[in-house]
């Protein structure tokens, strides 16, 4: 085990420990079914943390992505219900104009150096505001096709659904992974995220690779919309308000160092899953109420980055010299 | 060896604003040679590196690779030219693991993914060149600094292979890792690459280069063959002091002979300087001289508690002193004019007035503030005492010229009336009426029965104020002139070393 994989390990633990808590006072929570729910409930904020975390692992931040699910919801809606052009068709639309707005972000990121904070706040605000102008209402989803795609589930053994979002989610953290391992681009974002000054100096194409960062945060995003759109089967402006922030928690409780460099796509996943779990959890309680999610989160926020410092002073401290014949 | 050049620069111009780093300068590198480049701070060693490595586009002049001319744009240019650079700062990423800093951007890739496996073979493969045996998957940052400028090295001459560029890379290692690098750097040579080495320390000049250029002020002085340029001959062409028979030595001064004041005992730092001895005499001026990096400006941190020491003691009057921190020393009567005043003294910003009353306002604490009549008191006192040339106390210092400026911050460890004042490069960067001004000044408040200890470059003003003069080198004290010995020819021999020494 070494400081790279520690968190990541730790978010693993703490994950099992909870859900084996959780089973010891509900005997019925492992079950398939319950993991099916969670899946399904939490889809589209894991697939827009996905593309959180790769912006967390650049060293940088991404406001905009509630509004931007916001905003894809709401598109959606208007498009089915006020023309006649197929989903697939409107799904499309829904991601070039998402992605192309995040690498509008990525770039002024980049030409302009203006800090990430600042210019995805605008975003976030500029994609509310869209939202608004295609519609203040909220708009029910009743063509059929979504019914189809609602219907599409595996039914996994024990009689839990996989449905088609809950899968699109895993798929999303499969690709997410294979790109940050395994990919030139999934380097460079870490790259970026250790130094940038430093990146380009080496030879990083910076300027590209920041436009694909939040090109790849948006699209994510977009996608993310579409999974909402599906979960709720409306669109409506005023959804998903804060969902970056719970996207922010789920990448650094998944272990990624909140100043980028450092951290796993696949430890976003289970800091996903930890929030879903600890809001089944107060379902299956059934006198608690939601507002304890908020305050775990937060507390288990708060212990995650005392343990990254933690790690970050021994690692700083430890050095190896293990030189032949110095 | 084979004297055919890899690397020619000729008549490089680099101009700032206001200022010509680069004046003509001529630098020709060999294969398979070591070359070191030498020079003073501000002398144009890192413009001229930056400029053959593309950071800065030189304003005139030729540079050519094996023959052919080159114009790099940028330091990627330069590197695909063949010529690769490390610097003292690792220029490699921490988080990223070792056989990734080495292949970052040109990874292997196996159906259009990275191919980890063959990427840390051939890392391993790369290392083992260089005799090191470590696990590449590990992250960079858990490695120490001698091995991380090893490992970038080891990109440098992948990447490049026909010129490497050592910027001061044993600055912050020890001997052992110092010695390991050198047996790279030799096996370097070996292979036929031209090395361009910087550093403050004579020793490597000595150990490890083959020929030696200098540059004073952005002028080239020579370039020659290290085996026949002696040490002494090398101080003098960095510091640029044509040595005259008859050294001022009339102006001999007599041993001070004031009651000893300050006495200090071992003391040190590792890794910054080695344990000394100093004592200061009450109304006495100490010199430092030096080169660059010789442990000057490390003493003088010590003494004032910047630095904790790891060893020593430090006694007043015969009491134990502690200095553990700037305030300790302040709050003992100690006042330290730091070398760049622009990062370390002056707060630009602020007035003239507020700059002066800044160490004697924090010399009382937060809770008795001096008020704005005691403040304009102070200010116009040493404006007027000290000549410092502003139109009122309330323009902001940093409108002030460089002379003036330090000047301000010698009024502000004046106000605090210290017993016992460093100075660390009095008169750099300032014009030569101020400089004489400074140099009156330090005479009078000793004088006046302060003590004073003075950094300086600048050989002659310390012969001339100087009752004793320490000299350091490779962050050692290594001689003490007393009185009719101050002299600077002695001084520059004291810098060199004694030419017995190179044998060992």
């Amino acid at each position: 085990m070494n400081a790279k994989t520690l968190p990541l390990i730790a978010t693993l633990v703490i994950f099992i420990a909870a859900f084996a808590i959780c089973t010891l006072q509900y005997p019925t929570m492992l079950s398939t079914r319950v993991i099916g729910n969670l899946l399904t409930d939490n889809a589209f904020l894991g697939i827009a943390a996905v593309g959180m975390t790769f912006v967390i692992l650049s060293g940088g931040i991404d406001l905009s992505i509630g509004s931007v699910i916001a905003f894809t919801s709401v598109f959606l809606a208007v498009m089915l219900e006020g023309t006649s052009i197929h989903p697939l068709l409107a799904f499309v639309l829904a991601l070039a104009i998402t992605t192309a707005f995040g690498a509008l972000m990525g770039a002024i990121i980049h030409f302009l150096e203006m800090p990430p904070f600042i210019v995805t706040l605008a975003g976030m605000f500029l994609a509310r505001g869209m939202a608004f102008v295609l519609s203040i209402d909220s708009i029910p989803i009743r063509h059929p096709f979504y019914a189809t795609l609602k219907s599409a589930y595996w039914v996994m053994p024990g009689g839990g659904r996989l449905t088609l979002i809950g899968g699109a989610m895993l798929l999303v953290f499969l690709a997410g992974i294979i790109i940050a391992q395994r990919t030139r681009f999934g380097t460079n974002v870490y790259a970026l995220g250790g130094g940038a000054h430093t990146a380009a100096l080496m030879g990083v194409p910076v300027g590209r690779t920041t436009i694909g960062i939040y090109a790849l945060s948006g699209f994510v995003a977009g996608l993310s919309g579409i999974a909402y759109s599906l979960y709720t089967s409306a669109g409506y402006s005023l959804a998903t308000v804060g969902v970056e922030l719970d996207a922010i928690a789920a990448v650094v409780i998944g272990g990624t160092l909140l100043t980028g460099g450092a951290g796993f796509v696949g430890g976003t996943l289970i800091g996903v899953l930890i929030q879903g779990l600890i809001q089944t959890y107060i379902t299956f309680d059934g006198t608690l109420s939601s507002w304890w999610t908020k305050i775990l989160i937060g507390g288990l926020l708060f212990a995650f980055i005392l343990l990254q410092k933690g790690i970050l002073s021994l690692s700083s401290g430890r050095r190896r010299l293990t030189m032949k014949g110095a | 060896m084979p004297a055919s050049a890899v690397l020619s620069a000729t008549g490089i111009v680099k101009t700032f604003p206001g200022a010509r780093a680069l004046d003509g300068v001529d630098f020709e590198l060999r294969r398979g040679e070591v070359h070191a480049l030498l020079g003073e701070n501000g002398a144009g060693k890192s413009t001229l590196i930056k400029c053959l490595t593309g950071a800065y586009r030189r304003d005139g002049g030729r540079v050519e690779l094996d023959g052919a001319p080159i114009d790099p744009r940028d330091p990627l240019d330069a590197q695909k030219l063949g010529i690769g650079t490390v610097y003292q700062e690792v220029n490699l990423l921490p988080n990223l693991s070792v056989a990734e800093n080495l292949y970052l951007g040109r990874q292997p890739r196996r159906f259009g993914f990275v191919a980890p496996r063959e990427m840390n073979r051939r890392a391993r493969a790369l290392l083992s060149a260089y005799e090191m045996d470590i696990d590449v998957t590990a992250a960079l940052s858990s490695y120490s600094v001698a091995v991380q400028q090893v490992i970038a090295i080891a990109r440098a001459v992948d990447l490049s292979g026909k010129v490497l560029i050592l910027d001061e890379p044993t600055a912050s290692l020890d001997a052992q890792e110092v010695r390991m690098l050198f047996r790279i750097v030799r096996d370097l040579q070996a292979r036929g690459l031209g090395i361009v080495f910087i550093t403050h320390f004579f020793e490597q000049v000595y150990a490890i280069s083959n020929r030696i250029t200098v540059l004073r002020n952005g002028r080239l002085v020579g370039t020659r063959e290290t085996e026949s340029l002696p040490r002494k001959d090398l101080v003098t062409m960095m510091l640029g002091h044509e040595l005259h028979a008859a050294e001022q030595a009339g102006e001999t001064k007599a041993e001070s002979s004031g009651p000893v004041r300050y006495a200090f005992h071992g003391l040190g730092k590792a890794g910054r300087v080695k344990p000394f001895d100093l004592e200061i005499r009450q109304g006495e001026v100490v010199g430092m001289a030096g080169l660059l990096g010789s442990g000057r400006t490390e003493t003088a941190e010590l003494l004032f508690g910047v630095e904790t020491a790891d060893s020593g003691t430090a006694e007043c009057e015969g009491r134990r002193l502690s200095l553990s921190s700037p305030r300790a020393a302040i709050a003992q009567g100690f006042g330290f004019c730091p070398e760049d005043r622009k990062v370390d003294g002056i707060i630009g910003d602020l007035s003239v007035r507020e700059n002066i009353a800044l160490a004697l306002q924090a010399r009382r604490g937060w809770m008795r503030p001096l008020s704005r009549k005691e403040q304009d008191a102070l200010a116009d006192r040493y404006i007027k005492a000290l000549d410092i040339r502003t139109t009122d106390r309330e323009k902001p210092i940093r409108l002030l010229s460089g002379g003036n400026q330090q000047k301000a911050i010698l009024a502000r460890w004046l106000a605090t009336n210290p017993d016992f004042l460093i100075l660390d490069e009095p008169t750099r960067g300032i014009d030569v009426g101020a400089h004489a001004e400074i140099i009156r000044l330090i005479e009078s408040l000793c004088a006046q029965g302060m003590s004073l200890l003075v950094i300086s470059s600048e050989l002659d003003e310390l012969v001339a104020y100087s009752s004793r003069v320490i000299v350091l080198r490779d962050r050692e004290h290594v001689a003490e002139l007393v009185g009719g010995d101050v002299s600077t020819e002695n001084i520059v021999e004291a810098i060199a070393g004694q030419e017995r020494r190179r044998a060992s």
